[in-house]
């Protein structure tokens, strides 16, 4: 153990050792380390299996990028986490790690069989059989393609965890903090900007940790970002944030950033944030991103042990580990070189370096000859060997067509660099491909935005410290000694000696695509990158093509004898790193995802053991059972109880809209369909509103409570969109109008009291108000006081008993409920819900809104026609209602239905034939709306929309069920219940 | 998430502010026009919209801020304001965008 | 080349180097019988139907950019027929009868998978409506069945049925028959079909113009590789409708709107169905890949920027997080936008213009994926009969002047 650990390399500590298991077997690492370098300093290469054939890889890259060490983290009780990139997850003491997508484990996979027999699963594979028989495809092949699925675990449990979400904003929002980074942060902290600098990694610095070969302005360049970081930490106005991923970029500089907070942390802390989105409103953005390095395209090139050579240098500077203890390296850039030497410097030696171009500079063979480093120019690897690790590389020279086998255990490819190009392209901003570089460059901005450093294609230190000073707002011009990062050349295909049918080359190395399929794919057709993506699926691993998109490209390219950007490229789609669903959750969870609205009455309701049910965005008292009743038992009980006496019920959820000003009438009359003008002060009117499209959008009672003053009520879930379109007509279309709109849905309390002893009840509370019959008819408000309290009453019903709704302000409502409900003892006072509420309006054949109507109903059709006047000249839907199909005959029209059997309480929605016995599909006539058991009546009473219906009075219809089981029932009016209305006149 | 800037604030402020509120200048004909219309004339007022690849006039309420509807003219293809105007103001001619557009490119 | 295990099994012996070109991409003649605008599954299924059902086959698909490039692959491709309407009834119907051989038809398996749609219930209003689906569902023959929530456990397991909470799940209306396909496939497999049967598939050719005549009738379509003639024009063009019906002069009840949707990084199958919440409006489920697929609605603007704000994608994630908590710890790997075009009805409209030989299959909304079949083969329908069919006779314009709307939105209704 340890063995491949390098003292005096790296940035841990290493004075705090760490223990954690890996498949359940204990290791060690140290503080600072990724699951990744700590496993790579135990030796251990094989950390995953591939998506498709199951093949054994290791860690390619070292940082989020990587495709291949995707591990599951368990820590409690739903804190399973499946697809973690081992080389970016921090250890912590305990910390427990398993492989996936493998059984039964990860060094003998039953699933590896897939790979044995990967020729005959090629890009497209599946739409191509599967298909005979027919009847094998839902019951055999499809459940056993869905059951291959997935990478890691599914979630089992709720996670426990809780999230966050804020708002940002600054002057400079800088992404990365490489050299480009932080030189313009320290040029933008001195132009007292507010500045926020981010970065996905642990530490700031990017290439610059522990880069032991390079110094800035004389200093080390662990020194020169030490100094750096210590001034913006100094700097009050400097944001740093580490562990955070700028993931996704949106309209006028609004950039979305991911921070985790609680993950490298050894116990889970419950209350502890674990992550938290950021979103950030910056008036200048600065991505500093860098580049990817490219893999190179070989056979054999996903064996555990090969990796991307500024991983093995990442390993190496900032966690002190050797990814080998003999590297080969093969490159097609000359960057690789420095890395090899860093390698070699720290004692590992380098097997070969193994380089596919003809023509590379004589100082950098020089250099590597020097150290003792065979350099094999001309050459490629033509394959690997080993297993579960690479063991040997064959160099083959096509030229004089040699091979030479090499011993390895651990093989470096670097194939040039992509520039980082995620959030630039998020933005909107434009790109070109650069010929000379062979790689796609930023070009226009789109938002105030601009990419520094290796990410515009600036490679190298001082250009990048240069670039970010001036991007900052800076002039200074740093002095580095770095090695030279010197340039590449593009390969859109590597030569071999070996049959291609014997070979694979990996492109997408988690999706196991390789050149072989994305050539397949351009051979049969699919000529567009797009089409090359989907139909090989490259780049749509959970690395997003971050490593495989470039190289898929060139061989496309190729393969259909164009140049790269004729092919185009994939788009750039949000997050930049896969991002927590809890994350975009933020707080919004549980009791926090909609606030659940109440009434001021609604804790008295719950003290009384009512059930409630959600009601558009509020919650109400549906019923209020007592011991051992159902809803129905509950139900009959509290519509007898009104009926024959005094049933009470929270109301206050009824939309209200104040409509004031000179101008308040003529506006009403624009708004409903019948008139206000003459309404007289103190008098209510039933209202019916209209949309444009001439259906019926709304209704409610409405008090005039002055000349130039409305109480109008809406639906409960009416209410916002009521406001709305009242605002929208009065604004836009009669601006000239002087009236005031205000919605005070919530200023009320509205405590609604039915039946014979309503008056009586409330009597002895009120003042100011003559509550006799003939001071106070039906239909009419009065302003006064109950209880003490100021109160808009209604003497209004929508029961058909003698009713009440007494608006209080809405502090106030449970004060006078209790003390109304005090009183009402003397009268057997039954408290109601919303269930009862809609028996009760039911027997009176009153309608609700979004129950009897849908958005197709007109007045006509719900048998309100008296409601629309003729006399106004217009109205909000008048026009609409003249229109053909709404003024044809054979309409639906709402009816009232009794069944045969009283007993039977037909199911709302239910439909409706004329002829049972028909076949189906059948002629339906239309629908149960409405159906209730009427206690009061002793049977069920149903209201329906039926084509014709008024035409139908008396004509027995059908309503066939499940199973067979038809019910008749006769078409009546839709009033059930004291059709003349004397109930209201109880004295 | 879009910052629009409303005439009325003269502030630019989130989008989650406002609520987009369909195409502007579509005049809802007087009584007596609504009753010279066919059916077919009273469709196209009710549903034929531009829908535009390019410079779009619409209208926007300020729901959660000065609660005032204003008309804006906004880009469908990039999403970017050029300009928001107030309720009452005509429609502006393609060369007032224009002259917009070039007062916003500086 | 057929498309069989054995041809398979045979090609991977001569290292795959001999399928043929799935979809050549031809270069337009001077002129065809029938052009149609855009190649989405939509537009190539009706060129197919066109060769295969009625007989024309000098036929061209011209497409702007790649085929299938549009919201035929940007969706989240669910399948389902349990509309409430007659109308909607027959045409999606209509659409899964031919869902249902599609793969064997076209020799080429767009996966179908009847894995079952359920919508979930969380208001008595949601039950009174999803009710009302199931019952005229069953007497139109459409199948549907509305479940208990203890029913909906048993399909999903980890559904948390508890009544207690902000949206409780009060029941689900279930289409056993609904489910998904491989959006891409079914492009590809039209393509393929059309391809073997004579269209031309012509990418990379966006239409500029549409040509009409003295008599005002339509001669062909301009584009970028020149004019096509062509007395039959078909347009099927989403998003982009409104632009292509302009271009005939012809204004249309259309609007353009951003629809987004997102997937999460694959894991092993936990997600049996697809599951709909109307309520909290999102949709999820699970790819064969083993990515969760999840839906919402729309942004508010029309825009055509393909493009959506992370404030919807919040509301999305925090929705279905709400009705599935357990997928707090998932994580998001894509997320991308399609541009939808919307009627004022929601409902599609598929036939004639006023246009002669102009006929146009647009306004599917957030809905076109599952229609693609019924759809492509009414559009193809009536471009040979010039008239409608009886099942796409309704999705005509004049439903917009009479006020005849076939509105599902609008019989949903609002709660009260």
């Amino acid at each position: 153990m340890g063995d491949f650990r390098k003292t005096g390399k790296g940035v841990i500590d290493t004075q705090q050792p760490v223990s954690f298991t890996f498949d359940g077997k204990s290791y060690s690492g140290f503080k600072g380390d990724t699951l990744a370098s700590a496993l790579l300093a135990n030796g251990v290469h094989l950390m995953g299996r591939s998506f498709k054939y199951h093949r054994p890889r290791g860690p390619v890259g070292a940082g989020f990028e990587e495709p291949n060490a995707l591990v599951t983290v368990t820590r409690g009780k739903g804190r399973m986490t499946p697809n973690l990139r081992a080389t970016a997850i921090e250890i912590y003491e305990g910390m427990m790690a398993s492989s996936q997508n493998r059984w039964p484990g990860l060094g003998f996979d039953i699933g590896a069989f897939n790979n044995t027999f990967s020729a005959f699963f090629p890009a497209g594979f599946y739409n191509k059989t599967f298909m005979w028989p027919k009847s094998f495809w839902d019951k055999v092949y499809e459940p056993f393609i869905r059951n291959m699925a997935g990478l890691g675990p599914a979630p089992t449990e709720v996670d426990p965890d809780v999230y966050g979400a804020v708002y940002g904003h600054c002057d400079i929002l800088i992404i990365g903090s490489g050299p480009a980074g932080l030189a313009a942060a320290l040029a933008a902290a001195k132009k007292d900007q507010r500045v926020i600098l981010v970065d996905e990694n642990v530490n700031m610095g990017g290439s610059l940790i522990g880069a032991g070969h390079v110094s800035i302005d004389e200093k080390s360049a662990s020194d020169w970002v030490a100094k750096a970081l210590k001034d913006l930490n100094k700097a009050d106005n400097v944001v740093l944030m580490t562990r955070t991923s700028a993931i996704g970029y949106y309209h006028d500089n609004f950039v979305a950033l991911a921070e985790r907070l609680t993950d490298y942390i050894p116990e889970a802390q419950i209350g502890k944030t674990r992550e938290k989105l950021h979103r950030i409103r910056a008036g200048k953005v600065i991505l500093a991103q860098g580049a990817i390095e490219r893999p190179l395209v070989f056979n054999g090139n996903d064996k555990p042990g090969v990796m991307l050579t500024s991983a093995a240098q990442t390993f190496l500077n900032k966690y002190g580990v050797a990814v080998g203890k003999e590297v080969a390296v093969f490159t097609a850039h000359d960057s690789a070189y420095s890395a090899a030497f860093e390698l070699a410097d720290s004692n590992v030696r380098i097997a070969a370096i193994i380089d596919a171009r003809e023509g590379v500079s004589a100082e950098l063979i020089s250099a590597a000859e020097g150290r003792g480093i065979d350099v094999h120019i001309g050459s490629v690897i033509s394959k690997t060997g080993g297993k579960k690790r690479v063991r040997s590389v064959e160099v083959y020279e096509p030229v004089h067509n040699t091979q030479k086998t090499i011993a390895c255990d651990a093989l470096l490819m670097s194939g040039g660099w992509t520039p980082s190009l995620h959030l630039w392209s998020q933005s909107k901003g434009s790109i070109k491909w650069d010929e000379a570089k062979g790689v796609y460059l930023p070009d226009l901005a789109n938002e105030n935005c601009v990419c520094i450093g290796s990410c515009n294609g600036d490679f190298g230190i001082k250009a990048a410290l240069d670039a970010g000073s001036k991007a900052g707002g800076g002039r200074k011009v740093y002095k580095t000694d770095e090695p030279v990062f010197g340039s590449g050349q593009v390969f859109d295909h590597l030569p071999n000696y070996i049959k291609p049918s014997k070979t694979k080359a990996f492109v997408d190395f988690q999706n196991d695509v390789t050149d072989k399929d994305i050539k397949l794919a351009v051979r049969e057709g699919f000529k567009s990158i797009e089409h090359v993506k989907r139909y090989t699926t490259n780049g749509m691993a959970t690395d997003q093509g971050k490593l495989s998109n470039l190289n898929a490209l060139e061989i496309a390219a190729k393969a259909l004898g164009k140049q790269a950007p004729q092919v185009g490229l994939t788009t750039f789609r949000p997050p930049y790193t896969p991002t927590t669903f809890g994350t975009f959750c933020g707080y919004r969870t549980d009791d926090l995802f909609e606030v659940t609205r109440k009434t001021a009455i609604d804790p008295w309701a719950e003290a009384q053991g009512a059930v409630f049910e959600p009601v558009g965005i509020w919650r109400r008292a549906w019923y209020f059972p007592k011991a051992g009743e159902d809803m129905h038992a509950a139900v009959a009980r509290e519509c007898k109880a009104t009926r024959d006496s005094l049933g009470i019920f929270d109301a206050s959820t009824l939309g209200k809209i104040e409509v004031v000003g000179p101008d308040a009438a003529k506006f009403m009359n624009i708004m409903y369909t019948n008139p206000w003008s003459k309404l007289g002060v103190g008098a209510c009117r039933y209202g019916l509103m209209l949309g444009e499209n001439g259906y019926i959008y709304d209704d409610g009672v409405v008090g005039r409570i002055a000349e130039d003053r409305f109480h109008v009520t809406t639906t409960t879930g009416g209410a916002p969109r009521v406001y709305r379109h009242m605002e929208d007509y009065l604004q836009t279309e009669f601006p000239e109008l002087d009236v005031w709109l205000t919605s005070t849905t919530e200023q009320w309390s509205v405590i609604a009291l039915n039946g014979p002893n309503a008056r009586k009840l409330i009597e002895p509370f009120v003042e100011g108000i003559d509550l006799s019959p003939e001071a106070f008819p039906h239909m009419n408000v009065r302003e006064g006081k109950i209880c003490g309290v100021p109160t808009r009453l209604f003497r209004v019903s929508f029961s058909g008993e003698l009713g009440f709704e007494i608006n209080v302000p809405s502090h106030y409502g449970r004060a006078v409920w209790e003390t109304l409900f005090a009183a009402g003892e003397q009268f057997d006072i039954t408290p109601y819900g919303t269930e009862t509420m809609h028996v009760l309006r039911a027997e009176k054949g009153f309608i609700i809104i979004g129950q009897d109507t849908d958005g197709t109903v007109t007045p006509q059709d719900a048998g309100m026609s008296w409601i629309v006047s003729k006399k106004k000249k217009d109205f909000v839907g008048k026009r609409s209602l003249q229109r053909s199909d709404l003024v044809a005959e054979g309409r639906k029209q709402l009816i009232g239905l009794l069944t045969d059997d009283p007993k039977t309480v037909l199911e709302e929605g239910a439909h409706i034939v004329a002829d049972p016995d028909q076949s189906i599909p059948m002629d339906m006539l239309g629908h149960v709306t409405s159906s209730y058991w009427s206690e009061s009546l002793g049977k069920s009473i149903a209201m329906a929309l039926v084509k014709d219906g008024f035409n139908r009075m008396g004509d027995d219809l059908y309503i066939p069920m499940e199973g067979g089981v038809t019910h008749k029932a006769k078409v009546v009016k839709p009033v059930f219940y004291d059709p003349k209305g004397e109930r209201l006149n109880v004295v | 998430m879009m910052l629009i800037h409303c005439p009325y604030c003269d502030e630019k402020r989130p989008e989650i502010e406002f609520a987009y509120a369909g195409e502007a200048h579509i005049v809802r004909p007087n009584a007596a026009e609504q009753q010279a219309m066919d059916d077919v004339e009273w469709s196209k007022f009710m549903f034929i919209r531009d829908n535009k690849r390019g410079e779009h006039c619409e209208r926007w309420w300020h729901a959660n801020g000065c609660n005032m509807y204003f008309n804006a003219v906004r880009n469908t293809v990039t999403d970017k304001f050029i300009k928001s105007y107030k309720i009452g103001q005509k429609r502006p001619s393609a060369a007032q965008i224009q002259k917009w557009k070039d007062q916003a490119n500086g | 080349m057929k498309f069989s295990a054995r041809s398979l099994f045979a090609n991977a012996l001569s290292g795959h180097e001999n399928w043929p070109e799935q979809f050549p991409n031809k270069e337009p003649k001077k002129e065809y019988d029938v052009v149609i605008v855009g190649a989405g599954g939509h537009g190539l299924g009706a060129a197919y139907y066109l060769a295969s059902k009625y007989g024309i086959t000098n036929v061209a698909v011209v497409e702007k950019g790649w085929l299938g490039g549009g919201n035929t692959g940007r969706n989240t491709t669910i399948i389902r027929s349990n509309y409430l309407f007659d109308e909607s009834a027959r045409i999606y119907d209509h659409a899964l009868d031919l869902w249902d051989g599609l793969s064997q038809e076209l020799n080429y398996n767009v996966m179908y998978s009847k894995r079952g749609v359920l919508m979930l219930a969380h208001n008595v209003h949601d039950v009174q409506s999803f009710k009302r689906h199931v019952h005229a569902n069953r007497l139109n023959g459409v199948d549907n069945v509305w479940l208990s929530p203890e029913e909906c456990q048993k399909i999903v397991p980890f559904l948390d049925i508890s009544q207690n909470r902000r949206y409780p799940v009060m029941g689900g209306a279930f289409q056993q028959r609904g489910g998904v396909a491989r959006h891409d496939s079914v492009a590809w497999g039209y393509a393929r079909g059309a391809s073997k049967l004579g269209v031309d598939i012509i990418q990379n050719c966006k239409v500029i113009g549409i040509r009409r005549g003295a008599d005002g009738a339509v001669e062909g379509v301009e584009t970028e590789k020149g004019f096509i003639g062509a007395k039959k024009i078909g347009v099927s063009t989403a998003g982009n409708s409104s632009v292509l019906m302009e271009m005939a002069g012809l204004r249309f009840p259309l609007e353009s709107y951003p629809l987004q949707a997102l997937v999460s990084e694959p894991v092993k199958p936990i997600v049996p169905c697809v599951i709909m919440s109307n309520a909290v409006h999102a949709y999820i489920s699970q790819s064969d890949k083993g990515e969760l697929v999840i839906g919402a609605g729309t942004d508010q603007y029309t825009s055509y920027s393909q493009r959506g704000a992370l404030h919807i994608v919040e509301h999305t994630i925090m929705s279905i997080c709400e009705i599935f908590p357990i997928f707090r710890r998932m994580r998001m790997l894509r997320n991308w936008g399609g541009i939808v075009d919307v009627t004022p009805d929601r409902s599609p409209i598929l036939g004639k213009t006023p246009v002669q030989g102009l006929y146009v299959n647009c306004g599917w909304g957030t809905g076109g994926f599952k229609a693609t079949p019924g759809a492509a083969d009414m559009l193809a329908y009536t471009i040979a009969h010039d008239a409608p069919h009886k099942i796409n006779a309704p999705y005509n314009l004049d439903r917009f002047v009479g006020g005849r709307l076939i509105d599902e939105a609008a019989a949903a209704a609002v709660a009260h």
